[in-house]
């Protein structure tokens, strides 16, 4: 078989002609699915601004109900995180094995302390009976700052938001965590750290999800 | 010469090459057992694998069409299912064929297997991935069958809120199924996207890629951007259901409208992913069948991309009646205009390619020449759907209904029927019966028309869609339409019968039965496993038809240090 | 006047089903010229250039600015004049007359009610006065409907959550046939209802002599109330089985449910099955969910129906 390049390096699969032109494909296909997951919230953004528009004192009343200094908290959090990625991939193209993995280990652990911060400020609305559509049930103290006949639908679009945002942080960990094992077995050097850098643009994406999404359920006056 | 702009090689050394019509070896000698077929990331075993679950997904949705148009011979006497069962079987029928059938057809099964040929590279950019959206896909259709044996479905294949919010049939499961689906296309349309950028052949420029590829590119374009949509769509009608969110439901203060326009975002773009490759495929088989360069090839190429855009802007036009604001309908009208026009253009440029060419009537060219005509009638009464005045009327009736048949499946199922037959010596190495072929082609063309044109008068009189029993006057068109559908289903089992034959006993196909120049041709039939015995280099434009075969002929690349013994079976 | 697609379409009742029907020729036969072109282009190229011989070589024609403009600008300009034709037919469509005549359209799985300015109901039945202009002010109890009548070229979507409107005028007196056009469930082809446009004063006699539901009686307001609200398109009170159970002779009676358990039919439960219909469903009717009637009935409607309904043995 004329296989280009079969004899030469096992690091790339034979369809491609070398490790670049196999990073080049990656990158590009993670960009296309990054445009995917822009539409796939882009949806969600869709019908945040459609109720917006339709009940903008809604959404003026029911952001005093979430707790902007826990939001801008993770929000710092995540920034941060996406600061200790971009050092793993660095330190992967400079064969800091050690730079590596720690990085790694704090990005990971940034996720989970993002994660802990949700789940608080969801269970403390779940105390005042915030749930989304039909089990919204608000407590008294609720009902003096949010009296509006469709904060249901709020809630729903701030679960749906939150929540599809916090399975996207899971499987950022699940990767992150897979990438930490190989990273241990020192799979990555400065000629293969593509799934690194493949990780740490899904990493960013995510990130500026919040950042957008943080704003704009927590931030109105 | 063109090879070595598209190179970092230093240079490459071409030679011509003839492929051999005796291959010793090909993809299904190599790898062989079930296990292999299961666990391969070759292209081509994926998209047999994907063209051999269509196959028997449209045999479901068939036969639930037949069931379907036996009920309708009557409205009232005749009663071997009832209304809820008559509910479920149109919902199913959609479903299936539109998210089973239409979607994955020509881009996941026959786009699997040429793409990578067509552009001289060995697989798709993402062989593992490739594999994965096949399991994805399975995954999705095992979940709508355990919805079916649950409690079925009866929401129409829309899934409209909020009667889908209410209703007790397995709304959820099945459109768990869908959302799982819908990943098997985004990471399909993923797939095709980088391998079109980063696995040309050398020497195949943007302006030498076959139009199939630019159809393919240009679906996976659709596929990638409207599928997510079609995704939190569910997600959210999913959530409905479990979560009572209540963002589509009027008693919860949401708003059923929205849910439409959600839908059809993905959903008018849907049509274009089983429309664009249809077109495709009509680009390569009528320049085969005609032996003649492609009349406008940059005309053809981008009005794809641009139907692929304007496309996205044109969802309203199902929501005419439905109570959105007239400016927005007004429009949605307009743009749809639009999108008319580079369709129009297509049609126009193939019917340009047959003059002055070489024509053979073969199996292929005469589904392509149906295509023609059936698909002129799917777009002019298309326009009259986009007119706004007589939507009015024509809406959600059996109009609407011969309409999209009339461009779902006689567009995209007739170029898939074209493709098929003109890529199964391809695909198998082995040549069907050419005389059942024809006698299939003219049982599937009048079966087509004979169903689906009394359907547009009979919706213009006023008969709705969906409806399990109707008023006498309609009775006669019910009733032609059914016996057009019996032909249609002689026509499907008899292709089915005489590709199975040749799988046997069929004649050993050349490696260019059809006298092609297209690349995915210049190789063996069956190709070997990857794909080409030397890696080519293109030196030809795509439908180069003037020059006599002989002349013609494909470039290889001979590898610097490469020894020589292959060049044997390398003539000069 | 005598069209080549006049077959295709019903006869017209309306003064706006005009142009609706003059640009439904227009496109058509357009469309029917354009197609036997293509037909007649495709049939000749195939018969005067079938391949002669396996050596045929065709000619290099690539593209032809001048041709691949016309048939671009040409189908371009057309399909503008389709647009402009079919958007004024839509604005007649969408502009109401100042003096339309009102009546207010109820749609409810499956049937129709139509109401009137002095509280006439007639169910199944629009009644119309000829030559004026009618304006539906239509909204739906439960899913969307469509609001369809073929011999007026009307359609509308009735949501539940607002209301929206659809004009026209009947041209003379007479009957013509109103459909459901959203798909509904179950009994979705059996949401049919009749237009019946009387003279002016037909209409007004009939206007006045017809019945607006309220009857002192309480089980005759029950079975008004119950046809009034379509509760008979599913239940059945001839005892035969339909989509809900039957409301013949279950008065007093056991009746299983789905969870197993078993209730007697009293007050309680009926009014509690009419207001929350999911609380407790009879064992094998869990398919179909009924709409919730919290509401749309009031405590003395559902004591009527509750009459009406011990009545039926």
């Amino acid at each position: 078989m004329a296989n280009h390049s079969s004899a030469q390096t096992t690091l790339h699969e034979h369809h491609f002609v070398d490790t670049d032109h196999q990073f080049d494909a990656a990158k590009l296909g993670m960009w296309v699915f990054i445009v995917n997951e822009i539409l796939f919230f882009g949806g969600l953004f869709c019908a945040y601004i459609i109720f917006r528009a339709w009940y903008p004192d809604l959404f003026q009343q029911a952001a005093y109900q979430l707790n902007a200094v826990l939001g801008g908290i993770n929000t710092l959090v995540l920034i941060a995180s996406s600061f200790t990625v971009a050092m793993a991939i660095r330190s992967a193209q400079t064969d800091n094995q050690k730079g590596l993995r720690n990085h790694l280990l704090f990005t990971i652990i940034l996720a989970f302390v993002f994660l802990i911060i949700k789940a608080f400020e969801y269970n403390h609305k779940f105390e005042l009976g915030l749930f989304p559509g039909a089990y919204y049930n608000p407590a008294p103290e609720v009902l003096e700052h949010l009296n509006h006949p469709k904060a249901n639908i709020f809630f729903s679009i701030y679960y749906m938001l939150t929540g599809v945002h916090a399975i996207h942080i899971l499987i950022g960990i699940g990767l992150l965590i897979s990438l930490y094992i190989r990273a241990g077995r020192g799979r990555f050097s400065s000629k293969f750290y593509n799934p690194v850098e493949i990780v740490g643009l899904y990493w960013h994406l995510v990130d500026l999800i919040w950042i957008f999404l943080f704003p704009l359920l927590y931030l109105i006056e | 010469m063109t090879t070595a702009e598209a190179t970092k090689v230093k240079s490459l050394k071409v030679q011509r090459f003839q492929p051999s019509d005796n291959p010793t070896k090909n993809f299904l000698t190599e790898e062989k057992g079930v296990w292999a077929w299961m666990t391969t990331v070759d292209h081509k075993k994926i998209g047999i694998m994907y063209l051999v679950a269509v196959t028997f997904f449209f045999a479901i949705g068939g036969f639930l069409a037949v069931l379907l148009r036996t009920k309708l011979l009557s409205g009232s006497s005749i009663s071997f299912i009832d209304a809820n069962q008559y509910n479920q079987l149109f919902t199913l029928h959609g479903a299936i064929m539109v998210f089973f059938v239409l979607v994955p057809s020509i881009p996941a099964a026959l786009g699997n297997f040429i793409l990578p040929l067509q552009l001289g590279a060995k697989d798709v950019a993402f062989p593992k991935l490739n594999l994965g959206s096949f399991y994805i896909y399975v995954i999705g259709a095992i979940f709508t069958f355990i919805a079916i044996a649950a409690n079925g479905l009866d929401t129409g294949w829309t899934f409209y809120t909020p009667y889908s919010s209410e209703s007790g049939t397995s709304v959820l499961l099945v459109t768990f199924g869908v959302f799982i689906l819908g990943f098997s296309s985004i990471l399909t349309g993923t797939n095709f996207i980088t391998t079109i950028h980063k696995l040309r052949a050398p020497g195949m420029t943007w302006g030498k890629m076959p139009l199939n590829v630019w159809a393919l590119y240009a679906t996976s374009i659709i596929q990638v951007l409207a599928t997510p949509v079609l995704a939190i769509t569910l997600v959210l009608l999913m959530m409905e259901r479990v979560l009572g969110i209540g963002i589509f439901d009027s008693a919860l203060g949401g708003d059923p409208v929205l849910f439409q326009h959600f839908f059809w975002f993905y959903s008018h773009p849907a049509v274009y992913i089983m429309i664009v490759p249809a077109f495709g495929i009509m680009s390569e088989v009528i320049t085969t069948f005609s032996r003649k360069t492609i009349f406008g090839y940059w005309a053809i190429a981008l009005s794809s991309l641009a139907i692929a855009f304007v496309g996205f802007l044109v969802w309203g036009h199902h929501m005419f009646t439905s109570g959105q604001s007239p400016i927005a309908t007004t429009v949605f009208s307009f743009l749809t205009f639009l999108v008319g026009i580079p369709t129009g253009m297509k049609i126009l440029n193939w019917l340009a390619t047959l003059y002055k060419g070489s024509i053979k009537l073969d199996t292929p060219m005469l589904y392509a020449l149906s295509f023609l005509f059936i698909f002129s009638i799917g777009g002019f009464t298309g326009i009259t759907l986009g007119a706004l005045s007589v939507d009015i009327h024509v809406h959600d009736t059996y109009y609407v209904v011969a309409h999209f048949h009339y461009v779902m499946m006689g567009g995209t199922l007739i170029a898939l029927l074209a493709g098929l037959h003109y890529w199964w010596p391809k695909i198998t190495g082995k040549m069907y019966n050419e005389t059942l072929g024809k006698i299939g082609s003219a049982l599937i063309f009048i079966g087509f028309n004979v169903t689906f044109l009394p359907q547009f008068v009979m919706g213009s009189q006023g008969m709705p869609r969906r409806y399990y029993n109707y008023i006498d006057q309609f009775a006669p068109f019910h009733i032609a339409s059914t016996i057009g559908s019996y032909i249609l289903s002689v026509g499907f089992l008899l292709i089915l019968y005489y590709l199975l034959h040749s799988l046997w006993k069929g004649k050993r196909a050349p490696a260019n039965p059809w006298g092609s120049r297209a690349l995915e041709w210049q190789t063996t039939s069956p190709p070997p496993l990857h794909n080409f015995e030397h890696s080519p280099v293109v030196i030809n434009e795509p439908y180069d038809y003037h020059r006599p075969m002989e002349e013609f002929q494909l470039g290889i690349a001979l590898d610097q240090g490469e020894d020589s013994d292959h060049t044997e079976k390398e003539k000069v | 006047m005598g069209r080549l697609f006049d077959f295709m379409l019903p006869e017209a009742k309306s003064p706006t089903a005009d142009s609706t029907d003059a640009l439904f020729h227009f496109i058509n036969e357009v469309s029917f010229i354009l197609l036997l072109g293509i037909t007649i282009a495709i049939i000749f190229f195939a018969i005067k250039y079938r391949r002669k011989s396996d050596d045929d070589v065709t000619p290099v024609i690539k593209h032809n600015n001048a041709l691949e403009i016309t048939w671009s600008v040409i189908p371009l300009i057309l399909s503008l004049i389709v647009f402009a034709w079919g958007y004024s037919g839509y604005l007649n469509l969408k502009s109401v007359p100042d003096d339309a005549y009102e009546i207010k359209v109820n749609a409810f799985k499956w049937g129709w009610n139509f109401e009137y300015s002095n509280g006439a109901i007639s169910p199944a039945e629009l009644h119309v006065p000829a030559g004026r202009p009618i304006k539906l002010v239509m909204q739906s109890r439960d899913i969307i409907h469509s609001f369809f009548v073929p011999e007026y070229r009307i359609k509308q979507d009735v949501l539940p959550n607002r209301y929206t409107y659809v004009w026209f005028s009947a041209n003379e007196p007479g009957e013509s046939h109103i459909f459901c056009a959203e798909y509904c469930g179950t009994d979705h082809s059996g949401m049919l209802a009749k237009v019946i446009a009387h003279e002016p004063d037909d209409f007004d006699t009939w206007l006045t002599t017809s019945n607006t539901g309220a009857s002192d009686d309480p089980v005759e307001h029950g079975k008004s109330l119950l046809t009034l609200n379509g509760c008979q398109s599913c239940h059945s009170v001839d005892g035969s089985k339909g989509i809900g159970p039957t409301l013949k002779g279950i008065w007093g009676h056991d009746v299983t449910l789905s969870n197993g358990s078993t209730v007697t039919v009293d007050e309680n439960y009926i009014r509690e099955s009419i207001l929350d219909p999911q609380a407790k469903i009879v064992k094998g009717f869990e398919l179909v969910p009924m709409t919730s009637f919290m509401g749309i009935l009031d405590d003395k409607e559902i004591d009527s129906i509750i009459e009406y309904i011990k009545t039926l043995k």
